[in-house]
């Protein structure tokens, strides 16, 4: 075969490569392509975070409007300490707003869902959600279900 | 006469066996000189030994006044130029058409045009009567032209030293005269020093000009083809006329032959 | 007893010494300045190791595909998560069975071809002849099939993960009825460029290499004869998937397990 034949077939195997890289990139994993979209930090505390990991989405009325970005034991209060960040063009978010750790599905990943609150004082960088509900554990609710028989 | 090659005191061991034991000679130039012997004495590794593919554990090899083991990668990149080296199977690149392998050692060691590339390896294979094979393929030429357009190659950069590995081994009776003719217009022609290693008897010894019978890695004769046949030595003798028995035993090595034919009786 | 001591002390020697050689090639191959004037080799290197081995690629990947959506459908149905399958094939091609299967048809297919080429060579005095005319046969022949490896295998194993992850949703959702925004949607929620995708790259990237290493040493190092030359084809592809599967494991556990 010609060497162009074979530089020119080689070129789209490289191509073709790229190609599916990105694919995987985008299509697969949903790479924002706009990672520079701003964000502002909000912290809330939980007694129990269950399953909830980093990189968990944070969601309103079931519209993902943020990610988890850090998960630590804060020593002085002995709770859990939850730093989300949240889209910018989400800025209405009051700041009696509810932050509970719920389960997507039956068997899907923790995310905390977010239920608006009323006050017309509405969270900024570095705020702190208040009004917290922890994720349910199972042996919990059990344990309650067999208290409540006695 | 001066010396293109000088060998001194050259020992070459693989593994246990000592292929070459303390062996000196000398290669003059211009002369077309024949290594000869029984099979597995080394001579394809001399060939190896001149070339600087492999050095030897102790002893001095000359070509051209250079010390050839002692040669750095570029210095032995250098005089490889001058060195030109039929292969016993021709060894031409199967992927190459004949024209892309004669052009090789031209493309890799100058600068020239393909203009002139061109005109130099059909000037090549003109020489061993192949030039209208240029756009074949090695896997499409028979044994003796695979060869022919080998030693093209091996004189694409006009050498003056060049070596022949088994030439005649294979080859009918017409592409065996090809050969020998060509061998000896080489060297005539061009005054290119030439070694040979062979097996054939009767073909070197019409047309070498100085014979070395090498066996047990040692120079066991040496001299003009005429000097060789009247060797009284029995080494010599039992090689040159080709008798099966003699220095080099018939038998391999075995127990008594009455002892173990009573051995499977009883 | 002391024989069989003797003999496995001889084994261990060898192997090492083997281990030696290998490695030597690696070095002069990689380090010994590679010549720009190598490029075209390269590049018809990567024609024939790469580009040859793209039908066997897509077809096993498509296959794979299927077969992991079929699988996996019947397993998750029973919890009534059918909408994490595309999630589920798509991880798993991603992370494991796409480098490590792709590489292991590389193996076979790739490896054990340069192997048997350079054995052939080795054998009809090609790589001596080379050497002869002041060419340096690990520059030519070696060093441009290395670099051809190292870039091709990544190719072919996102190759083989999208193409199955396109088989997988052709049945999951065409035929076993998933429905495809939920299929897409918890795929991409899911997967990680960074976590996933970009570490099955950096298996395949040292599978590509450990192969094609594999492969040109036993075809440099091969008896010079037509058993000796079948002998190191098969060791190529012995020796490149056990290797792969073992340097899976380990891989692995180093990327994955923070």
């Amino acid at each position: 075969m010609q060497p162009r034949s074979i530089e020119i077939i080689v070129g789209a195997f490289i191509l073709a490569g790229i190609l599916s890289v990105a694919i995987l990139a985008v299509r697969v994993s949903g790479f924002n392509v706009g990672s520079d979209v701003s964000t502002y930090q909000v912290a809330a505390r939980f007694e129990n975070v269950g399953g909830l990991v980093v990189r968990s989405k944070v969601s309103i009325s079931g519209v993902v409007v943020g990610r988890v970005v850090d998960i630590s034991f804060d020593l002085e209060t002995f709770t859990a300490l939850v730093v989300m960040e949240i889209d910018a063009a989400v800025s209405q978010i009051s700041t009696d707003t509810t932050a509970a750790i719920l389960t997507d599905g039956l068997l899907g990943g923790k995310y905390i869902g977010l239920s608006l609150g009323a006050e017309e004082e509405f969270l900024v960088d570095g705020s702190e959600i208040y009004d917290t509900q922890s994720a349910i554990v199972l042996e919990e609710l059990i344990g309650q279900f067999l208290l409540k028989q006695f | 006469m001066d010396d293109h090659v000088v060998l001194q005191d050259v020992v070459y061991s693989r593994g246990v066996r000592r292929i070459f034991n303390n062996v000196s000679l000398t290669i003059p130039r211009g002369k077309i000189t024949a290594f000869m012997g029984p099979s597995g004495t080394g001579k394809t590794t001399l060939l190896r030994l001149i070339g600087g593919q492999i050095v030897p554990e102790s002893g001095k090899l000359w070509v051209d006044g250079q010390e050839i083991p002692k040669l750095g990668r570029r210095e032995l990149f250098e005089i490889r130029k001058s060195m030109g080296m039929l292969f016993q199977s021709g060894a031409l690149f199967s992927d190459y058409s004949v024209f892309d392998n004669v052009a090789f050692p031209i493309r890799i060691h100058t600068d020239l045009t393909e203009q002139m590339i061109r005109d130099l390896v059909l000037l090549k294979l003109h020489s061993v009567g192949l030039r209208g094979a240029a756009g074949l393929f090695p896997g499409e030429l028979s044994g003796g032209m695979n060869r022919r357009v080998a030693l093209a190659r091996a004189i694409a950069l006009d050498p003056k030293i060049i070596m022949y590995d088994e030439p005649f081994a294979g080859l009918d009776p017409i592409a065996m005269g090809v050969i020998v003719s060509l061998i000896k217009t080489l060297n005539e022609a061009f005054g290119m020093t030439s070694i040979i290693v062979s097996h054939d008897i009767s073909e070197t010894a019409g047309i070498a000009d100085l014979i070395y019978l090498i066996s047990d890695g040692k120079v066991v004769g040496a001299g003009s083809p005429e000097d060789i046949y009247a060797e009284e030595s029995p080494r010599v003798q039992q090689f040159i006329n080709g008798m099966p028995d003699g220095p080099v035993p018939f038998h391999y090595p075995a127990a008594d032959f009455e002892d173990e034919l009573l051995q499977i009786a009883t | 007893m002391l024989s069989y001591l003797r003999g496995l002390g001889h084994q261990s020697l060898e192997a090492i010494s083997t281990m030696g050689r290998a490695g030597r090639i690696w070095w002069f191959a990689i380090y010994r300045k590679p010549s720009l004037k190598n490029i075209p080799l390269v590049i018809d290197q990567i024609y024939r190791l790469g580009v040859m081995s793209v039908v066997i690629t897509i077809m096993s990947g498509f296959s794979i595909g299927a077969v992991l959506a079929l699988q996996g459908y019947n397993q998750l149905v029973r919890y009534g998560s059918e909408s994490a399958l595309g999630l589920g094939v798509a991880l798993v091609l991603v992370m494991e069975i796409g480098p490590v299967v792709s590489a292991l048809l590389f193996a076979g297919r790739a490896g054990s071809a340069a192997t048997a080429e350079i054995g052939l060579m080795k054998a009809t005095e090609q790589l001596s002849s080379m050497e002869m005319m002041g060419v340096d046969p690990l520059q030519r022949i070696i060093s441009p099939r290395l670099w051809a490896g190292f870039i091709a295998m990544p190719i072919l194993a996102a190759l083989f993960s999208t193409v199955g992850i396109f088989g997988a949703s052709l049945v999951g959702i065409e035929w076993l009825g998933v429905y495809e925004g939920a299929f897409w949607s918890v795929m991409q929620e899911g997967v990680d460029f960074s976590s996933h995708v970009a570490k099955g790259i950096v298996k395949s990237i040292v599978f590509g290499l450990i192969v094609t290493w594999i492969a040109v040493f036993e075809g440099y190092d091969c008896q010079p004869t037509s058993e000796g030359i079948s002998a190191a084809t098969t060791r190529t592809v012995v020796y490149s998937s056990v290797s792969i599967l073992v340097l899976d494991f380990f891989l692995t556990l180093i990327m994955f397990n923070m």
